[in-house]
């Protein structure tokens, strides 16, 4: 399909402005013409209809959570209601600027207060900040958080975070971004934390455990308590990466299992779009011996107003302007009002039920490293398929586009070989999830019977696979005429 | 094991239909599979959790509300905030008030888009890849500088992350930042170095725009980053030309933040010798939403490509010699590189970039330098009248484009509380950020302004 700068054509405009009403004056003659540009910025130039049609055609390219399956691990495709869509759109919300006085923007203020409320509660937290703009984001602050932490109580040579060798890639960039020193703790045969490594990292120059619980293998650490107990007596501090917290609403709590910090991924476990890559928002819950060095401002609470609350002096700063995804937010929070207490723990029930049901009726079909009950997600092997077939988990993942799945998150985690790491979320009806596993199981024999049939997928969609090393290369990153 | 209130339940839920409407299976469903896997319980799939850290307790938030109940309580509450529909908005201060047209919010809505993912799968994934390749052409257009990432968190994350890639590019660790940057530009960027220990020193102004002397004297061969904002916090064009010679004679990278809209009339930063662009991109057709989510957008030479963080597009071929795009340069990033990544950025707004792209094509050459000249010209307007009054006096005599600041006679709150009374919401206490700027008032005039809205605003003002 066209580019839109390619179906531009000069004199066509899809705009319409009321004349200018204040006295007009040239541009030099408000503006010394050296600060000026001589040619205007080489924008589209086509019809109301032409672009319409453009985004439309451009939309149809693309696969949502409304058009069918999207099992990619680690990103909780749920499902995005609709009215949480309508209750962002009010007017009161989209309609009002940051900078406005504290009394016009007391139902926004209210609103982050009490989800606040309901975040620290669904997570045992005592204190959360809504300003980080996504899990990584988060991530940092966290770790930021816990660099203050130790540098406050005069405890300066921590200067390691410990990381799983599961984690995702964030954990490790996110802490050598807060000036940390990354070290990987080994997962053992169970795909769990090996105590024994853990432990011979422990040291006073530890500064905090990175984890993700469930983790990247879908596995529940069992030895968390144990965990916790070692890195605190160590001196370091727990941090509870959020990617997978699908899995425990309403079930068991961070702040329970010995973490300090903890941050959400409101776009994968509160429904939130992931809008094709963003906005997201990754809010951060300390516990209350954390809680001043939390980002400022926070919300707070005097008698019935609510305010912006900036008079903290520990607090680590800022880490983007304003207040957070606030939108984003009111999604998250319609969302938690729409499920309740109940609802929330349905949805872990369901996840992990749906979870190790694709899991069972896989197993015999493709490899799986480790054949324990999973949590929200479960994590296959395609060596089977490579080894006797030459089919690689790359090629099994571009033939189910051909039946119009989103395949699997590949190659992660990054201690499975060939990973097919597989997330149905709680919304799937066990038909959906039956038809992706019959199509899983004719892959598998397509691999044995008809290896090319698979190595050439996929075959139905409107491009086939991209040559992206000469895009790496060579590399073409904008259109030029 | 017990992790439900009832015991020995096979779940929480006993009723005959789903708690929620967003749960696809059934009671039946779920014994069924339960069945077919070989568990008794759903209690069974979770025996990994040890005891000692299930919730023995429901959770304490507020039971579920119907879609009705939902509906009306966030209305309500939505009610509670004074919105720029009800109140003519005179605030800017890097949020502002444009127009955007009626097409982008139901296009926006198309699900492809809104109920996607990060680009993953190329095949099923163009829309996305193509919306992100034709914003980083309009983004290069408008910064002219040729290489643009796929959009960032904000402005303000914009410019962070800019200072930690001169730093690393230039390996120096000093980086200097105007005192016209937007206040919480600069405190973001504080935060970001303050843990990579790299010291930011800011530079004074003169007439609102940056001292050239104080930027010549604090330059040294530890510098990394000079960095400026242009038009700048107090809406005031900078002369960034001069002081990009500056920069780039000690070797340091310049970086100045623009206003994508200013960019359809002033020159563009690399045309003035920026080695990176960054900028909120929230006027491009982003409502205010109280702050967020916006998008900052970053464009670099193409001497810093491999070294910019966030999410790329290029072009490329399929088997078949169709045109089609994917993510790439993705050694950069965290997800390959880990530890050693030029940033551990995961995403970007792709859904705010998308807009701003909406944004552009839908006003397209013609109508960005209309809305321009008319801010251009609206805001000279106001400023004119307001001096007019006698109760406001000019600050600064440098060019300005959209916003400018005046001294009040009365306080800013006071006034800000009477203006509210008249439906409109007044400028920025400017005194908050620069105490010495006492009753400094910096106000925003947007296209959207009419001369009777300016007018009545300038009478009550002066009154």
């Amino acid at each position: 399909m066209q580019l839109i700068f390619e179906i531009s054509k000069k004199g066509r405009k899809a705009y319409s402005l009321p004349k200018c009403d204040v006295p007009e004056a040239p541009v030099d003659s408000l503006i010394d013409s050296k600060f000026l540009r001589k040619e205007s910025p080489d924008l589209p130039e086509v019809s109301e209809l032409d672009a319409v049609r453009h985004f439309t055609r451009m939309s149809q390219r693309n696969h949502g959570v409304n058009s069918g399956f999207y099992p990619l691990g680690s990103c909780t495709m749920k499902y995005n209601p609709k009215v949480n869509e309508a209750v962002a759109r009010f007017d009161g919300f989209t309609k009002i600027h940051p900078y406005q006085e504290e009394e016009t923007v007391q139902g926004a203020l209210k609103l982050m207060y009490e989800l606040d409320g309901m975040l620290s509660e669904i997570t045992g937290m005592d204190q959360f900040t809504l300003q980080p703009a996504a899990g990584a984001q988060g991530e940092l602050v966290g770790l930021m958080i816990i660099k203050d932490y130790h540098l406050n109580r005069k405890d300066e040579k921590r200067t390691k975070i410990i990381v799983p060798d599961s984690a995702h890639g964030t954990n490790p960039a996110s802490a050598a971004l807060a000036g940390f020193d990354v070290v990987e703790v080994k997962s053992n045969e169970k795909g769990l934390v090996d105590m024994e490594s853990l432990k011979s990292l422990m040291g006073d120059d530890i500064a905090g455990f990175m984890l993700t619980n469930p983790n990247t293998l879908g596995l529940f650490d069992e030895n968390i308590l144990q965990i916790s107990e070692m890195v605190h007596e160590a001196g370091g501090l727990m941090y509870y990466d959020g990617a997978n917290a699908n899995a425990i609403l309403g079930i068991s709590r961070p702040g329970d299992m010995g973490f300090d910090i903890v941050h959400l991924n409101l776009h994968k476990t509160f429904s939130t779009p992931h809008g094709g890559g963003g906005p997201g928002a990754g809010p951060v819950g300390v516990k209350k011996h954390l809680s001043e060095f939390l980002p400022v401002p926070v919300v707070s609470k005097m008698g019935d107003k609510y305010y912006l609350d900036y008079d903290r002096p520990l607090s680590i700063g800022k880490v983007k302007s304003a207040y957070g995804n606030f939108g984003v937010l009111v999604r998250a929070y319609a969302y938690i009002l729409s499920m309740g207490p109940e609802g929330l723990r349905e949805v872990a029930e369901n996840a992990v039920l749906n979870a190790n049901y694709i899991q069972n009726k896989l197993k015999d079909k493709y490899f799986l490293p480790i054949d324990t009950e999973c949590m929200h997600e479960c994590v296959f092997s395609g060596i089977w398929q490579k080894e006797k077939n030459g089919v690689t988990t790359l090629d099994i993942a571009k033939r189910l586009l051909d039946f119009g799945f989103h395949p699997p998150t590949i190659y992660f985690p990054l201690i499975v070989e060939e990973a097919m790491m597989i997330e149905p979320t709680e919304c799937e009806t066990k038909e959906t999830l039956d038809e992706f596993i019959s199509v899983m199981r004719q892959i598998a024999e397509e691999a044995e019977n008809n290896p090319e049939l698979v190595k050439s997928a996929p075959h139905t969609t409107v491009i086939s696979r991209l040559d992206e090393a000469t895009a790496a290369r060579k590399p073409i990153l904008r259109y030029t005429k | 094991m017990i992790f439900c209130q009832q015991k020995n339940t096979k779940s929480c839920v006993n009723k005959g239909v789903n708690m929620t409407r967003y749960i696809g299976n059934t009671n039946e469903d779920r014994e069924q599979m339960l069945r077919e896997i070989g568990y008794e319980n759903i209690s069974s799939l979770f025996k990994s959790v040890p005891d000692s850290v299930l919730l023995r307790k429901k959770l304490d938030i507020p039971e579920a509300l119907s879609e009705m109940e939902l509906v009306k309580s966030i209305k309500s509450t939505s009610k509670e905030n004074k919105n720029t529909d009800e109140y003519v908005c005179f605030l800017g201060a890097g949020a502002y008030d444009h127009y955007t047209p009626s097409p982008i919010d139901q296009l926006i809505l198309r699900q492809e888009f809104y109920t996607s993912y990060t680009p993953y799968q190329p095949e099923i994934s163009q829309g996305t890849l193509q919306a992100i390749f034709e914003y980083q052409t309009m983004i290069s257009e408008l910064t002219g500088l040729p290489v643009s990432n796929a959009s960032m968190y904000d402005g303000a994350s914009a410019l962070a992350e800019a200072a930690l890639m001169s730093c690393e590019t230039t390996k120096r660790k000093e980086v200097l930042i105007a005192s016209t940057v937007h206040p919480e530009s600069r405190q973001v960027l504080y935060t970001y170095a303050k843990y990579r220990n790299i010291t930011v020193k800011e530079l004074a102004y003169e007439n609102g725009q940056v001292s050239l002397d104080d930027l010549k004297s604090k330059i040294n061969k530890d510098t990394a980053a000079v960095i400026v904002q242009n038009p700048n916090f107090f809406g005031i064009i900078e002369d960034v030309e001069l002081i990009s010679e500056i920069a780039h004679e000690n070797k340091s990278l310049l970086t100045v933040s623009a206003d994508p809209i200013s960019l359809s009339i002033l020159k563009s930063p690399g045309e003035m010798g920026a080695d990176i662009a960054v900028g909120e991109g929230q006027s491009l057709g982003n409502p205010l939403n109280f702050g967020g989510p916006y998008l900052g957008f970053m464009a670099v030479t193409e001497k810093l490509m491999r070294k910019m963080p966030g999410r790329v597009v290029g072009q490329t071929t399929d088997k078949d010699g169709r045109r089609g795009f994917v993510l790439t340069l993705q050694t950069r990033e965290q997800h390959i590189r880990r530890e050693r990544a030029t940033s551990n950025i995961c995403t970007n707004q792709a859904l705010n970039a998308l807009q701003a792209t909406m944004y552009l094509t839908f006003m397209g050459k013609e109508g960005l330098r209309e809305v321009a000249e008319q801010c251009l010209n609206k805001s000279h307007y106001t400023y004119n009248e307001l001096i007019k009054t006698g109760k406001f006096r000019p600050l600064f005599t440098a060019p300005f484009f959209k916003e400018f600041v005046v001294i009040s006679e009365e306080p800013v709150s006071l006034l800000n509380e009477k203006l509210l009374k008249n439906n409109i919401i007044g400028g920025y206490k400017i005194e908050k950020d620069y105490p010495h700027l006492k009753n400094g008032y910096l106000i925003a005039v947007t296209e959207k302004r009419t001369r009777e809205e300016i007018d009545t605003f300038v009478r009550k003002a002066g009154e």
